[in-house]
């Protein structure tokens, strides 16, 4: 018996888990046949492969368990885009770390045959690329860096000149695997390469980018797996590497731009907007609590339409409380999510289930769009580019053909906003300037809490 | 080409070809645990760190096999309780109505 049959059940068990994941009702069962699965894999591994020490491997399982733990019981939920880089720079270090330890090994001794070599020099890259990358997100979302696109002259010329001497390195190291400086030179250039691709990415565009590191995070792992002839990592890591490249290809249509353009475009870079300029925006209504708690308060169909903005004034609570007040007043209250609404994939999904939002009522784009129109009210909170009607009609706008919600064709239209700033993408919206559009400006959670005040005295008067 | 690379890119792309097919099926409500889950299971480069970690192959591979250990240990951990954590708020309508969805 060897390690094998463990992990014949390790990756059925992780087949399972993401099959799970079709269906919110057996997606946990999904998830703890996953754990298992991995438990399965790590014991067989212990017992079947030949360790001489275990005190190292002790000791860094019960030191990663306990940062792992932490990490996920007492991280807010308003953070999980953060965390979810966080992982993907671990993994991608992880890899990484485990191709030079497995270089230095066999360089010493066996040697290296090409196939096992550029296995290993994949390894190394991609680990690196998405350890530095994956950083450089986690320091943008979270406001250490920031979160508009830098940019500087031939930037993409350098960063594909650096891409290509690498695979140049790899192939001189695959020739000759005693080129330790060469090997090592092409784990220099991944971190390099992961800086450098990430910081002309604009905060809007992180989506794509941290589905994109969790592809890589998923490659180096499968070349970990070739490199080792472990085919539990080769499966684990093509089923990681498929699932986040299959969610990069989802959010750049949500933003009906391509690939290229993501990683390339430097998108605030497109529309630079002359700041204090005399534009449009002097035309918006600007109301009070008391008009907008008005509408609310007669509505018998709201739309809320939430984006980054509830994320960061977290305001998710708020906005469910104020869906009761209304639904006591006889109301419907549906919630309309945008695929690329907040920083990553599925963001607003999971802070609405987070603050007792039923998931019957979240909608996807599709499937609301053409409600808006028989709705009362929608309430826009903290969306911007998700709303911009200017999409649909206006050929010269940088977000000109992305799909966005109808949200102008209801009745009325409340707008939470901090302020009468552009967008991330820095583009003039459009809806703002509506006639039947009432901006309501300030931190949202807090004039939710006005609303639900107001709509609630309304209700007994 | 050697079989051994062959076998590997067999697995490889079938395991790809499957995973397309169960990741389209997963609904965009669940994109954040999907995201979530799939790094957990990606943490399986445990299972070559420890190797790395404790197969006698000297100093420098031993410590970079340990922190690689940690770094595994923190995504898989953590991955699988992160997404437990996401997916136990998932409710659908407000079970007090007594009607069973």
């Amino acid at each position: 018996m060897s390690s094998l049959l463990p992990y014949l059940i390790a990756s059925v068990c992780f087949i399972l888990a993401l099959q799970g994941l079709s269906s919110p009702t057996h997606a946990r069962r999904g998830n703890l046949i996953g754990a298992f699965g991995m438990l399965v894999a790590v014991v067989g591994t212990l017992v079947f492969t030949h360790i001489l020490t275990f005190t190292w491997i002790a000791i860094g399982l019960m030191i990663g368990s306990a940062i792992g733990a932490a990490m996920s019981i007492w991280i807010p939920m308003t953070k999980m885009p953060e965390r979810i880089a966080l992982s993907h720079s671990f993994g991608g270090l992880a890899a990484a770390l485990v191709g030079v330890s497995e270089y230095h090994h066999r360089i010493g001794g066996e040697g290296i045959d090409r196939f096992t070599m550029t296995a290993l020099g994949l390894e190394v890259f991609l680990g690196f690329l998405t350890f530095t990358g994956s950083l450089m997100a986690f320091g943008k979302l979270q406001g250490l860096i920031t979160g508009a696109p830098v940019t500087w002259k031939g930037q993409n010329a350098i960063n594909i000149t650096m891409f290509f001497s690498a695979l140049a390195l790899l192939v001189v190291v695959v020739v000759d695997p005693h080129q330790s400086a060469v090997f090592y030179a092409t784990g220099v250039i991944g971190l390099i390469v992961g800086v450098l691709a990430v910081l002309p990415i604009g905060g809007a565009d992180m989506p794509v980018v941290i589905s994109l590191l969790n592809s890589y995070a998923g490659l180096a792992s499968a070349s970990t797996g070739f490199a080792l002839g472990n085919p539990v990592l080769i499966i684990a890591g093509a089923l990681d590497g498929t699932s986040g490249f299959l969610l990069s290809l989802k959010m750049s249509q949500a933003m009906n731009r391509s690939f290229a353009n993501v990683l390339f475009g430097a998108f605030g870079q497109v529309a630079p907007t002359p700041e204090g300029g005399p534009g449009p925006v002097a035309n918006y209504n600007l109301a009070t609590v008391e008009d907008a708690v008005g509408v609310l308060s007669a509505a018998q169909s709201v739309i809320v339409v939430p984006g980054y903005g509830m994320a960061v004034s977290q305001a998710q609570h708020a906005v469910r409380e104020l869906a009761q007040a209304l639904e006591a007043n006889g109301a419907t209250v549906k919630y309309a999510i945008h695929p690329v609404a907040g920083r990553m994939p599925g963001h607003m999904n999971v802070l609405l289930a987070e603050a007792n939002v039923p998931y019957d009522q979240l909608y996807d784009l599709d499937d609301i769009n053409d409600e808006f129109a028989r709705t009362d009210v929608s309430l826009v909170v903290g969306a911007n580019d998700v709303v911009n009607p200017a999409a649909k009609t206006n050929p010269a706008s940088p977000i000109y053909g992305m799909p966005v919600f109808n949200t102008e064709e209801s009745r009325a239209v409340i707008v939470l906003k901090r302020s009468m700033n552009t967008g991330f993408a820095g583009i003039e919206n459009d809806l703002f300037i509506r006639p039947n559009t009432m901006m309501v400006l300030g931190d949202a959670k807090k004039t939710l809490r006005e609303f639900i005040a107001g709509v609630k005295e309304e209700a007994a008067a | 080409m050697s079989n051994e690379l062959l076998f590997g890119l067999y697995i490889f792309v079938l395991a790809g070809f499957l995973g397309h097919y169960v990741i389209e099926k997963v609904p965009p409500l669940l994109h954040t645990p999907l995201m979530a889950g799939t790094n957990a299971i990606s943490g399986i480069s445990l299972v070559g760190s420890l190797v790395s970690a404790g197969g006698g192959y000297g100093k420098l591979s031993m410590m970079l096999g340990f922190i690689a250990v940690i770094c595994a240990t923190i995504n898989t951990v953590g991955g699988f309780l992160i997404t437990d954590r996401m997916l136990r708020m998932f409710k659908k309508k407000t079970p007090a109505k007594g009607v069973k969805a």
